[in-house]
């Protein structure tokens, strides 16, 4: 860190990174002000999709372990608001947030505790067959989850206001938004926090040699199974928050072409840079919304882009805006 | 309120064991036994593929169940062209084969145009970009077939059924079964007793010795995943009179793919071949018993096996 020539992006970046950070969430509060009602729910969306993207790209981006099942995660969240909000008559989207996070590091370490054991190839797959099971579970078990109809999620309590007497969409983009908002700036800071920590550089060691970080005195599994821990709560949350603006939760949720979608998201907005992820997931969603209503097949659009950043730019688009401004910064330098 | 579902199973359990071996019991196995061997007969057939790749390219395809379904459609296309034709409906096999093997041309595609690109990667990407391919081909099917559900009407009533011990077994399943048993025993002979069955299994114990030996990796790669593709699509073609195809089938059939290829061991063909009896067995067998437990029981064997033996069941020796 810090080696960079004075005049590269990077450099510019961290000079003026507080009046960037804070023009960038001045834009978000601002948004349902000003760029009306769908675009605030979209937005409202990528907040949840964005802390589970900052979760699993601490697995992916920088411990180095793909998972092709984190939507199991997500999906518990979501479940999690629904049990507690329609079930158990308990509306509080406080509590259940805190029940999503303790479900899912139990979920995590158990299933962590197997999968951390295997890398690559094998550890992606023992994910898809976690994420799949769970989907047969919630999809044949339906007098406990409400089978492929999934379970309604009933209006949560913010902060003890019960907010049920507002029209969905005022909700939604009103006090929600800034609800969610809220928690969203809190698990980005968080996050930071972890991967700028000791912690962090010990996972990426673990990532770039695991035999080197072994013999430096960094217990390799078990850091990689930490990793696996925070990042199955913060897809949990992230699926918590989600939960309510779908209104209803269903096994499709963890589908694994769901899981697919969030390593999309990733690797669309660049899995080398902390905020990657978050663009990623913006793009994609706002992508999404653009070419599902010009085009039907956006499938095969979004496929032929997948396989071009794998091919071409897996930085992402992340690390295209790096390499771009990093040039033209090298220029005016110069 | 529900009955426990182990209770449940094991009051079935009762009254079958009570009810004792009598007519109806032979016939109830009999069936089981059928449907099972008849699944397993599809799921090798998608299963093949994705193991000849994943052995020699070590490339895990996802979208084996795309080009499967692509199989399924491109064979529904040629039985209505024959039909056209005025050809006898008995005859519908030989469209279906010839719609397996004409679709060799997606592979040299997928291969030349996207996975050429990554070989050297890291697997995740490799993975992903399989990923992409099954968006792609999802979206293709639409495009030529459209969302509504494509069968070959008539094909399967036209071969009839035979009764067997009181159970009665259609006459397509049996040809299903035939021609998958057919198709393992041609690829355990190419594998064993040619040449390119050598160079294959040598390559996929050992790329770089392969290489030094004077072994051309491209022609081989594409080959090879030309080869994958075509016993995908002609699984697809050659099943498809059983059932409808429709666009969804390729995510939901790497499912079971990948449960077959992981309980049987990845990349290896006696693997494909032992795990899909399991998969297809076990599977017919929950069906019967506890539907509930169908897929789940199939992943949590699929965990035990990665577990504890990830090399798989009947994995070990090579391709």
């Amino acid at each position: 860190m810090g080696s960079e020539p004075n005049g590269s992006f990077a450099a510019l970046i961290r000079k003026r990174q507080t009046w960037l950070l804070l023009a960038g969430i001045l834009c978000f509060v601002l948004l349902p002000r000003v760029g009306g009602q769908y675009t605030s729910y979209l937005v409202l969306t990528f907040f949840g999709y964005g802390v589970a993207l900052l979760g699993f790209n601490l697995l992916f981006g920088y411990t180095g372990l793909l998972s092709f099942g984190h939507a199991l995660f997500f999906t518990s969240g979501a479940y999690t608001v629904s049990y507690l909000t329609a079930k158990f008559a308990i509306p509080y989207m406080e509590v259940s947030i805190v029940v999503a996070v303790v479900v899912a590091v139990v979920i995590a370490a158990l299933i962590g505790a197997i999968c951390v054991r295997y890398i690559k190839i094998y550890f992606a797959l023992l994910m898809l067959a976690f994420g799949m099971l769970t989907y047969s579970f919630l999809i044949k078990f339906y007098y406990i989850t409400g089978g492929d109809e999934g379970m309604p999620v009933l209006r949560p309590h913010l902060l003890g206001f019960d907010l049920s007497s507002m029209a969905k969409m005022d909700f939604l983009t009103g006090w929600y938004y800034y609800y969610v908002l809220t928690v969203f700036i809190i698990a980005t800071w968080i996050m930071w926090r972890i991967v700028s920590s000791h912690f962090g550089l010990a996972l990426r060691a673990v990532r770039d040699n695991p035999e080197k970080a072994y013999y430096l005195g960094i217990d390799v599994r078990r850091y990689r199974w930490y990793a696996f821990i925070i990042s199955g709560a913060y897809a949990a949350v992230g699926g918590a928050l989600v939960a309510p603006v779908i209104g209803n939760v269903d096994p499709t949720l963890t589908y694994w072409t769901h899981s697919g979608t969030l390593v999309f998201m990733t690797l669309l907005g660049g899995f080398t840079n902390f905020l990657g992820p978050l663009l990623g997931g913006l793009v994609y969603i706002f992508l999404q919304d653009g070419v599902m209503s010009l085009l039907h097949y956006w499938r095969f659009v979004f496929g032929a882009m997948l396989a071009f950043i794998v091919i071409v730019a897996p930085g992402g688009l992340a690390g295209a805006i790096e390499l771009i401004a990093n040039k033209y910064c090298a220029k005016k330098g110069a | 309120m529900q009955v426990f579902p182990i209770r449940h199973a094991a009051a079935i359990l009762k009254t079958t064991l009570a009810k004792g071996l009598d007519g109806h019991m032979t016939t109830d196995i009999i069936n089981i036994l059928m449907s099972g061997i008849f699944y397993a007969s599809t799921l090798f057939l998608l299963a093949a593929g994705l193991q000849l790749v994943f052995g020699v390219q070590k490339i895990f395809n996802l979208a084996c169940g795309s080009l499967y379904a692509l199989g399924a459609y491109t064979g529904v296309v040629f039985v209505e062209q024959f039909h056209n034709m005025g050809i006898s409906p008995l005859f519908s096999i030989v469209p279906l084969i010839l719609a397996g093997l004409s679709l060799f041309f997606v592979g040299i595609i997928i291969e030349r145009g996207l996975l050429k690109f990554v070989y050297e990667r890291d697997e995740s990407f490799q993975l992903l970009l399989t990923f992409a391919v099954v968006l792609m081909i999802e979206d293709i099917i639409r495009f030529i077939w459209g969302t509504s559900p494509k069968s070959t009407s008539g094909v399967y009533l036209v071969y009839g059924q035979i009764h067997l011990l009181g159970s009665v077994i259609p006459v397509y399943n049996l040809i299903v079964i035939l021609s998958s048993l057919l198709i393992a025993v041609l690829i355990g002979f190419m594998l064993m007793k040619t040449r390119f069955g050598r160079i294959i299994r040598a390559t996929a114990d050992d790329r770089q010795m392969g290489e030094a030996l004077g072994v051309n990796m491209r022609i081989v790669y594409i080959k090879v995943f030309t080869l994958g593709t075509v016993l995908g699509t002609l699984g697809g073609a050659l099943v498809i009179p059983t059932t409808a195809a429709m666009t969804e089938m390729g995510v939901e059939l790497i499912v079971m793919a990948f449960a077959v290829v992981v309980i049987g061991g990845l990349g290896s063909m006696k693997g494909a071949f032992f795990g899909a009896m399991v998969v297809g067995i076990l599977r017919s067998f929950a069906i019967s018993t506890y539907p509930e437990l169908e897929l789940l029981l199939i992943y949590l064997i699929v965990i035990g096996v990665l577990v504890f033996k990830p090399e798989g069941l009947f994995g070990g020796s090579r391709a």
